[in-house]
């Protein structure tokens, strides 16, 4: 039985990993038009190795083999097709792929490890394109980089799978109309296009972490999955830039802390409340190299920032040993880059932990973004936490707004907590 | 721009066959001369052939087995390929790893125009 779990566990995790470095070499062979066609021999590919393996059991190299057989199955169809093949190879490539003499060399240069890792970089910066909305962007990167079945995106996005397809479908027309490939960018607009990935790649990392529904597998798979992306941007030196890293130094943290999210019942848990030994160690210490590594450029993003917060918050023993001070001095440089509501409210909760409730009163009635704090539910709800001792009635009907406008159970079920610890 | 065709005789690879690698180190030697023509733009196309082959001869069209010829006459494979002219077409040929072989060949014969 455990070996029985153990085969589709090695085979999910293969398939998570190896499917999306197949479909991007086999793209580069027959084309970004073809892409569906790629993702099919994938199928393919793990079918036949599916098959082989619960009789033969499973080789020492699984990934080789898995590369030997779509190699095999792209060789066999150039063959099939040899004078009709509609390949979208260099010129090069399409003759010594055409001639017998040089099919299976030609072949086996394209399935190097070294080869492959950049082909699938390359087909992050397609997946990628400007041109395409960031929800179809990230849709593509779970179907094309991550192996995830229509089925499994949908369950992950929480989108229902005719959306999905038609997410699909549209990118598809959109790389045949324009006819994208995937291609390494120039160097000026490396850095453009690396945080246009990276974008992707957080807001993945966002629908796994800010969920209610992140006891669900496929969610926390997000996580990880969105970790590994970001991995391979920074193990290419021509990928890794310092917002890269920081990025990755904030995934970490945040990962790190996710088992102490939430109790049993899916119910969020304060950060004041979480059990602080189920924080892994590990990836922490894996963050913190990354976010030292991320001090290399001139440049600070708000990957920086908060991943530097967030070290703050994972290094600290208990909410008590906090150093707030350090994290509003982030918060005030944060402010000067992006000087927008949301920091600007963020920067206000822990204003209060320093200064106390006069003077965060006085801030906020102060602030430009007062206005459009109203229909935000963080506000209302710091506005319950900031009154509830002064004036229940103010900060019952604040806790009422704030779950008004929020979205989401587990906090809706947390603001109602709140409101009966009041009244009860 | 001319283009020739060029076929590969003889060159028996049996006895470089019996060492993999030395078969392989062969074939990787043919890949490095088609590639370099490729990346000069220069390749057309290029198949081995099969030992055993049939020939339809006359107006009877009688059909008869191979193999025709001696082993070192055989036609093994042929390359067509862009060169300026019959100079560089040779000096292409130079380059074949069938002319590792005492008994290899490369016949060289440039692509006609007919005239209707």
């Amino acid at each position: 039985m455990s070996d029985h779990k153990n085969f589709e566990t090695l085979v999910e995790d293969l398939f998570r990993h190896e499917s999306g470095k197949m479909t991007a070499v086999l793209t580069k062979i027959f084309g970004m038009k073809h892409i569906d066609f790629a993702e099919d021999m994938v199928q393919d590919t793990f079918a036949t190795a599916i098959n082989s393996w619960s009789l033969n059991g499973i080789p020492e190299n699984p990934s080789a083999w898995l590369y030997k057989v779509a190699r095999n199955k792209a060789t066999d169809q150039i063959r099939r097709n040899r004078f009709t093949a509609d390949l979208d190879i260099t010129e090069e490539n399409r003759q010594l792929l055409s001639s017998e003499y040089t099919v299976e060399l030609t072949m086996n240069k394209l399935w190097l490890e070294d080869t492959i890792k950049d082909d699938l970089l390359r087909m992050m910066f397609a997946c990628c394109d400007d041109g395409i909305s960031i929800d179809s962007q990230i849709t593509l990167v779970l179907k094309t980089l991550c192996g995830f079945s229509t089925a499994e995106i949908a369950k992950a996005l929480l989108v229902n799978e005719q959306t999905i397809s038609k997410r699909l479908y549209r990118v598809k027309e959109y790389y045949r109309k324009n006819d994208i490939k995937p291609i390494f960018p120039q160097e000026h607009a490396i850095r453009p296009r690396v945080n246009a990935v990276l974008r992707s790649i957080y807001l993945l990392f966002n629908e796994g972490y800010n969920s209610t529904h992140n006891s669900l597998p496929i969610r926390k798979d997000l996580l990880n999955q969105a970790i590994y992306l970001c991995k391979l941007l920074s193990e290419h030196k021509r990928t890794a830039l310092p917002e890269v890293l920081a990025a990755l130094s904030l995934m970490c943290f945040h990962t790190a802390r996710i088992e102490s999210r939430t109790d049993e019942n899916g119910d969020l848990i304060l950060l004041a409340d979480q059990d602080r030994s189920k924080w892994n160690q590990e990836l922490i210490e894996q963050g913190h190299h990354y976010l030292n590594a991320s001090a290399s450029g001139s440049q600070l993003t708000t990957y920086h920032f908060e991943a530097a917060i967030a070290y703050e918050h994972c290094k600290a023993a208990s909410i008590e040993e906090t150093n707030w001070n350090q994290i509003l001095a982030y918060y005030d440089i944060a402010m000067g880059m992006n000087p927008g509501p949301i920091v600007s409210l963020n920067r206000m909760i822990v204003f209060h932990k320093v200064y106390g409730l006069e003077r965060t009163r006085m801030e906020i009635e102060r602030s430009p973004h007062l206005a459009n704090w109203q229909s935000n539910y963080l506000f209302q709800s710091f506005m319950g936490d900031l009154l509830r001792n002064e004036d229940r009635e103010m900060a019952i009907s604040h806790y009422k707004k704030a779950i008004k406008l929020s979205q989401n159970q587990a906090e809706k079920r947390l603001l109602q907590g709140k409101i009966d610890k009041i009244t009860g | 721009m001319s283009e020739f065709l060029l076929l590969f005789r003889g060159g028996e690879g049996d006895e470089l066959r019996k060492s993999p690698e030395a078969w392989q180190k062969h074939m990787e030697r043919w890949g490095t001369w088609m590639g370099e023509l490729s990346e000069q733009g220069k390749m057309m196309g290029a198949q081995p052939l099969a030992a055993s082959g049939q020939v339809v001869s006359g107006q009877n069209k009688i059909v008869t087995d191979g193999p025709f010829m001696e082993g070192k006459e055989m036609v093994g494979g042929y390359l067509m390929c862009k060169a300026a002219n019959y100079d560089e077409a040779m000096e292409i040929s130079k380059g074949c790893p069938i002319l590792e072989f005492e008994n290899g060949i490369v016949e060289v014969r440039e692509i006609q125009k007919l005239e209707m």
